[in-house]
């Protein structure tokens, strides 16, 4: 008897051991399939609006007919030359720009062709978009813009987040205090976007007090030693930064305040507190723990918005950020460059998501990978 | 009716909630008001106008209410038509078929600054000889100083300050200051009193005729100063209110009716419908929203209409979406649909009569928190440059300003005005929304 039962005993063990790998193996397939689906169908859905479905063909077709006849035009060399060989001379060199750019061949080939480079992270070159050192390679211009916007943003939501998280934990053990009253009833600020306090603050305190510069990452010219350039960029820190900290930062700590409430007004909390732990163990053991999931997907979420970059915040302050580039890169009709960051941003978003997964398991006890609907 | 009355009831418990909507009705009223005192073609033709419609306005003035604020007193603008307001204009005819025509107007100046121009526009009706005008001002210590002299064609603009003979005649002071001050002053300060402008003129054809038009660009205009072009900024931030209102309602009551309904749908079917809807989610996260408004406004239509469909179009499916879909899975559960379907309801009418209904007191904060975010994000179009063309909006002054260096150039209510509507409007709605979530939101209730 007892035998037979150990028997089936290690036979189960197997299987179970078995059943949990295929079942963590046959989630990751799954999510790794649909997360690239959605990607590419993000992607090209990007790549379609960029093109405008192809009427952007259009425009800059006429616009390099423009540019070559007024160039050809203009030329004094070519003011002997009979109208018949300034007309093919014309002809020849829009051919000659229109296969440069590509556009010789049809919208939809090129649009594929876009999506599987860009899927291959091969980013190509830009349109007309030129790097500050030079290059036309899209890697390269979206690099250079790149650590600017990660240092704006950086700073801001880091601060943001730690700050308002250690804020909201202690407004939520004092319901009711003044302090709380006051953060809620700030919170409505925060309906007006980081630009908007920029430009009050660029009012404020580069143009009537004079103690912040108007915009810009460093002055310029830039000072000669690494100390005094850090100095310098951090006081071109101050003000961007802050407008992104101040848009966000009372309705971030009166939604974390919220949230703990609700999570510390749980009969364990009040168990706890009867056993007489103290504060500092409530908080930690009891509240944090289950809200852990939510702060992690914030964080994760947050990582994520560090690349995209405030457009109008650094429109606002000349910041030079991946922002403003996108922005530009629209303005010149420079695809390349509009999917080279779409692309990046894709991959950055779905890899965050996909580990977001793997760590609601690691710290939600509750929660079994593949197990489960998603929801 | 008495769901509303409790509802008020309830706000009233929330000062910030009846704070926001006082300012919520204000706006609209200001909306409405906007709306039938400027209609749309009107708007269009003070804001676009051109020269002819802005030309009685100094150009980048604040507005005239500084005056009461400050220790200098600014001039204020004016501007009169021969025949109206003090404007006196006598035709005596003469002998041969001439007649001379005499204007006179008096004008108070006791201010501390000195105006920015002085234009007269003249109006001529005559065959072959034009009219003769000569101008003269008459300072309040009755000095008489001749202005110019010529023969005015059917339409002429005389430019006080570019007038080369008046430049001389003052001894190369520059004429507004040369015509104003107190003579022989250093620093200049101006003479006050009243000033008298007295044209001679004389025409020389019976039926000939000359009319003429008297603007003084002051240093002050209106309620709300005048930006670059001269318009009067007042009309931008009056029709900018019905413009952000209804984006911002549309856009909010759009997505959020949108959001529910596909949400309650692809919940209700369940399977692969439910799936679809949750990859489209997936998919519109990885788009750039902005950067898509960005290229639609750029290559395709900066219509407000094409911009705010576009909105509706990506808002619709966010996290949102999968707020819904959790909690109408919690309802799809429950035991009265159970009998619905027990008695044979449609899907359709267990979806509309039964699951909506019951998320509805959920969606109201919702949307209302929703609608300054909207407003901004037309803001912010505009500030990028891609708003409306032809409407005058706040972000549209915002952008102006800031495209015309106005921080950089203290002319800061330019920039204050409309950010501090669009900020009261943002606060309004913010705090409305705050309460009603507090209202409807049971797990918050309490806390």
């Amino acid at each position: 008897m007892t035998l037979e039962i150990e028997a089936e005993g290690a036979g189960t063990k197997r299987t179970s051991a078995n059943s949990t790998f295929s079942r963590v193996g046959r989630f990751v397939l799954m999510r790794l399939v649909l997360l690239f689906f959605t990607i590419v169908a993000g992607v090209y859905l990007t790549i379609l609006i960029a093109n405008m479905g192809g009427y952007v063909d259009t425009i800059m077709k006429n616009d390099i007919r423009e540019r070559v006849t007024t160039s050809v035009a203009a030329a004094t060399a070519n003011q002997n030359i009979s109208t018949e060989t300034r007309r093919s001379m014309i002809e020849q060199r829009i051919a000659l720009e229109e296969r440069r750019l590509g556009l010789d061949r049809p919208f939809v080939e090129r649009s594929f062709r876009y999506l599987g480079n860009a899927l291959r992270l091969q980013l190509g070159r830009a349109v007309y978009m030129v790097s500050d050192n030079g290059s036309r390679e899209v890697r390269n211009i979206i690099l250079e813009r790149l650590p600017p916007t990660l240092l704006l943003m950086g700073t801001s939501q880091l601060f943001l987040f730690f700050f308002s998280v250690l804020i909201a934990l202690t407004l939520s053990r004092a319901y009711g205090s003044f302090w709380d009253k006051l953060v809620i009833t700030l919170s409505p600020t925060s309906a007006a976007p980081p630009w908007f306090y920029g430009i009050f603050f660029i009012l404020v305190f580069a143009a009537v007090l004079k103690v912040l510069p108007f915009g810009g990452m460093v002055d310029a010219p830039p000072p000669a030693n690494t100390f005094d350039y850090i100095v310098n960029v951090l006081k071109h820190l101050i003000l961007p930064a802050g407008s992104l900290i101040i848009s966000a930062l009372f309705f971030s700590i009166y939604n974390w305040r919220t949230f703990f409430l609700i999570y510390s007004s749980e009969d364990y909390v009040d168990m706890a507190k009867a056993k007489g732990l103290s504060d500092r163990d409530i908080e930690r053991r009891y509240i944090l723990r289950p809200t852990l999931p939510t702060i992690v997907t914030n964080f994760a979420l947050l990582v994520i918005t560090l690349w995209s970059g405030a457009t109008l915040t650094e429109t606002v302050f000349l910041w030079p950020g991946l922002g403003r580039t996108i922005f530009r890169a629209i303005g010149f009709y420079d695809t390349p460059v509009i999917v080279g960051t779409t692309i990046i941003y894709a991959y950055l978003l779905a890899l965050t998501v996909f580990l977001l997964d793997f760590i609601y398991a690691l710290v939600d006890p509750r929660v079994k990978i593949g197990g489960g609907s998603h929801p | 009716m008495n769901a509303v009355k409790r509802l008020l009831r309830e706000i009233a418990k929330y000062p910030s909630a009846v704070f926001g909507l006082i300012i919520v009705l204000l706006l609209v009223a200001l909306a409405v008001y906007a709306l039938v005192t400027i209609p749309y073609s009107e708007a269009v033709r003070l804001w676009r106008g051109g020269e002819t419609v802005w030309y009685q306005n100094p150009k980048n003035v604040p507005p005239a209410w500084f005056n009461l604020f400050s220790a200098r007193k600014l001039p204020e603008s004016f501007a009169v038509k021969a025949g109206e307001e003090g404007f006196t204009k006598t035709v005596t005819p003469g002998e041969q078929n001439t007649s001379k025509i005499d204007f006179t107007y008096s004008f108070e100046f006791d201010y501390d600054e000195f105006p920015q121009e002085l234009l007269l526009y003249f109006d001529a009706k005559y065959e072959s000889k034009s009219p003769f005008v000569s101008i003269y001002l008459i300072t309040p210590d009755d000095r008489e100083i001749r202005i110019s002299d010529f023969g005015v064609s059917q339409r002429q603009t005389f430019r006080f300050s570019q007038d080369e003979k008046l430049q001389r005649r003052l001894r190369r002071v520059e004429p507004m200051k040369g015509l104003f001050a107190v003579p022989d002053s250093d620093p200049m300060t101006p003479l006050k009193g009243t000033y008298q402008l007295v044209i001679n003129g004389l025409t020389f054809e019976p039926d000939s005729d000359v009319n003429a038009e008297f603007v003084m660009h002051g240093q002050l205009y209106g309620l709300a100063g005048t930006d670059h072009n001269r318009r009067d900024i007042m009309v931008a931030l009056l029709y900018g209110a019905p413009v952000a209102m209804a984006f911002g309602l549309l856009a909010a009551l759009g997505t959020s009716i949108l959001s529910m309904s596909i949400s309650a749908i692809g919940t209700w079917y369940g399977g692969w419908l439910d799936e679809v809807i949750q990859r489209i989610t997936e998919i519109n996260l990885v788009l750039p929203f902005l950067a898509i408004l960005i290229m639609v406004g750029t290559f395709y239509s900066r219509s407000i209409w094409t911009i705010l469909g576009v909105t509706i179009l990506l808002s619709i499916f966010t996290g949102s979406i999968k707020t819904y879909r959790a909690i109408f899975l919690q309802v799809k559960e429950s035991t009265y649909i159970e009998a619905a379907r027990a008695y044979g309801a449609s899907d359709f009418r267990i979806i509309f009569t039964y699951l909506i209904p019951r998320m509805i007191p959920l969606l109201i904060p919702a949307l209302v928190s929703a609608v300054p975010s909207y407003v901004f994000l037309e803001a912010s179009l505009a500030v990028l440059g891609l708003g409306d063309p032809v409407l005058p909006t706040w972000g549209k002054l915002v952008n102006d300003a800031f495209t015309n260096g106005a921080l950089y150039k203290s002319q800061y209510y330019w920039i204050l005005e409309p950010a501090a509507l669009l900020m009261i409007t943002g606060l309004g709605f913010a705090m409305l929304g705050f309460a009603l979530d507090r209202i409807f939101n049971p797990r918050l209730r309490g806390v």
